[in-house]
């Protein structure tokens, strides 16, 4: 049995080296150690919650000379910050519909509910990008902008026609899977938290394999710790293989499709 | 490297036999694992793993039974166990004795009972006492977060004492789960680890153990604790790409030990981690096995 392993969420800083394409480099020698074929990595090297423009601009500029490096190990998606809708629209067109990013990346600007995103997500789907949101359920309290499963569970429902993708879902997964479970339209991205035995199990008794993708969180986590929940779950190897691989390049395909990239 | 001529798959035969080679474990394979074993050098000791019940909810192999199958499959050779009953029942001899129990009737040699003191019970000094005399533990694994105490407190210092006398490793738990992820109503602080150096330093002769403790634990503070004595750390939480290979930058190689916190976590985490860091043989051997074998074999 051999696994294929694409991770869905990935970025450049918490790895050694300078330069965002050696950070790349360092990042891919030890997805190598794990046989991880392909990134998703997204974000700068320095982080911002709630980015200005030129802050966006400069962190996507960073990912596109890392994933530029390593055309075929490594797919951009762009950050944004729905704050700035104009400039994220056109941040989104430079990088995804004009450059080789694939999809976007929504962090802690504002509550993923906010009609402010309805714009940004409206053409990601146009452009057939999948949009990946951070998604946490805190009881220490979340940061002021930062969104829950609930909040995503309403962006979807107001787009059902875009492929959402709730990362970490909520990281108190019992409560995130069951807040995205009556959408179709989001996919449950288990990196981030502890490797907490019962949650791939979990996400897919209640959403079914086809909507769980596995991602890392790498270089912030190990990608030990994130590949063992799919390698540590009671689950057949058939879900396994959606998880690892077989989900994220349906979502990818038809993008790079038309990028003319085959997978 | 060509994408051609590079793997892009986890080969499972390859990742078996190199995880047999560098972690001594071969959990991820249907049909090889007890081969891939068999191959491993000198054993895997895992120093922190639980019995019984976790609180809120049921996990996979929460069972003793199905625990130390699984354990064994994936290479185990010694598993030190607490119990998961330690961190909240109030008749403590119980869990201790059922722990025992469990261990003899599911171990055959694998697992190894770590009972649970609760310093502000009354009484503990005889829950120690049984401990060492009555179920031959030996060492034992103690909960301030959840037991309520502090690490200034003087009882839990007669507490390190005494286990100490008695020729006891310690273990001493500092978080079980993420705080940002607890049950509301089941919210357990961290215990504040700056007086632990001290307690340490007035110790002599303590062998601790410290578990889930480098998700918060890190840089000075934790280099401070190692300097106080004879104090281990083990990698269930540790994160961060090649977090093995970066920790052993700063910490000493005999003071860090294999740890899985499972059945609470995913057992394959603390093995793949083994994987993911470049190790030299040496170091495998040693946070394999060798290191928590020298701490046991310690006991006076």
């Amino acid at each position: 049995m051999n696994f294929e392993i694409w991770d869905v969420h990935t970025h450049i800083s918490g790895v050694p080296g300078t330069t965002p394409e050696a950070r790349m480099a360092k990042l891919l020698e030890y997805a190598d150690r794990m046989g991880i074929a392909r990134l998703c990595v997204f974000m700068g090297m320095t982080w911002n919650y709630d980015p200005t423009p030129e802050f966006m601009r400069r962190s996507n500029d960073e990912v596109l000379q890392a994933v530029r490096k390593f055309p075929d190990r490594a797919f951009g998606f762009v950050y944004l910050n729905p704050k700035h809708t104009q400039a994220s629209l056109d941040e989104l067109n430079r990088c995804i519909r004009d450059g080789p990013m694939v999809g976007v990346k929504l962090w802690c600007a504002v509550h993923c509910n906010d009609p402010l995103l309805d714009p940004i997500v409206a053409r990601a789907a146009e452009l057939k990008a999948p949009v990946t949101q951070h998604c946490w359920i805190k009881i220490t309290g979340n940061l002021p902008g930062e969104s829950t499963p609930m909040d995503l569970a309403d962006l979807a429902a107001r787009h059902p026609k875009a492929t959402l993708i709730c990362a970490h879902c909520g990281g108190d997964w019992e409560l995130g899977l069951r807040a995205i479970r009556p959408h179709p339209n989001i996919y449950a991205d288990i990196n981030g938290g502890d490797p907490t035995a019962g949650f791939t199990e979990m996400a897919v008794r209640e959403l079914g394999a086809e909507r769980v993708l596995y991602g890392s969180d790498a270089g912030g986590r190990s990608f030990a710790s994130q590949l063992a929940k799919v390698f540590g779950a009671e689950i057949p190897d058939a879900a396994k293989r959606l998880i690892f691989v077989e989900n994220l390049k349906q979502l990818l395909r038809p993008i790079l499709s038309e990028k003319g990239v085959k997978v | 490297m060509s994408q051609e001529q590079r793997s892009d798959s986890l080969d499972r035969r390859e990742f078996l036999k190199t995880a047999a080679v560098a972690a001594g474990v071969a959990s991820l394979g249907n049909t090889s694992a007890a081969q891939a074993a068999d191959t491993a050098p000198s054993g895997l000791i895992d120093t922190n793993i639980n019995l019984s019940h976790w609180p809120l909810r049921r996990l996979p192999c929460d069972d003793t039974a199905a625990l130390a199958a699984k354990l064994r499959n994936s290479g185990v050779t010694q598993a030190w166990a607490g119990s998961f009953d330690g961190l909240l029942y109030r008749d403590i001899a119980t869990v201790n004795s059922r722990l025992a129990d469990e261990c003899r009737r599911h171990g055959k040699g694998l697992l190894v009972p770590f009972g649970s003191v609760n310093p502000k019970f009354p009484d503990w000094e005889d829950d120690l006492r049984r401990c060492a005399e009555e179920h031959r533990m030996p060492g034992i694994r103690l909960h301030p977060g959840y037991h309520g105490y502090k690490l200034d407190d003087p009882d839990f210092a007669k507490l390190l004492r005494l286990a100490t006398e008695r020729g006891l490793v310690v273990q001493l738990v500092l978080v079980m789960e993420d705080r940002r992820m607890m049950h509301p109503l089941l919210q357990v602080e961290p215990p504040d680890i700056k007086p632990l150096a001290d307690v340490v330093r007035k110790t002599p002769g303590l062998r601790l153990v410290l578990l889930n403790a480098l998700k918060s634990l890190l840089g000075q503070p934790l280099l401070t604790l190692l300097q106080a004595g004879e104090v281990c750390v083990e990698i269930s939480m540790l994160e961060g790409v090649g977090g093995v290979a970066s920790l052993l930058e700063k910490v000493p190689l005999n003071r860090v030990l294999f740890g899985s916190h499972a059945p609470l976590f995913y057992f394959e985490s603390a093995l793949l981690k083994l994987k993911e860091s470049p190790l030299t043989e040496d170091q495998l051997r040693a946070i394999r096995c060798d290191n928590a074998r020298r701490l046991l074999a310690k006991r006076s």
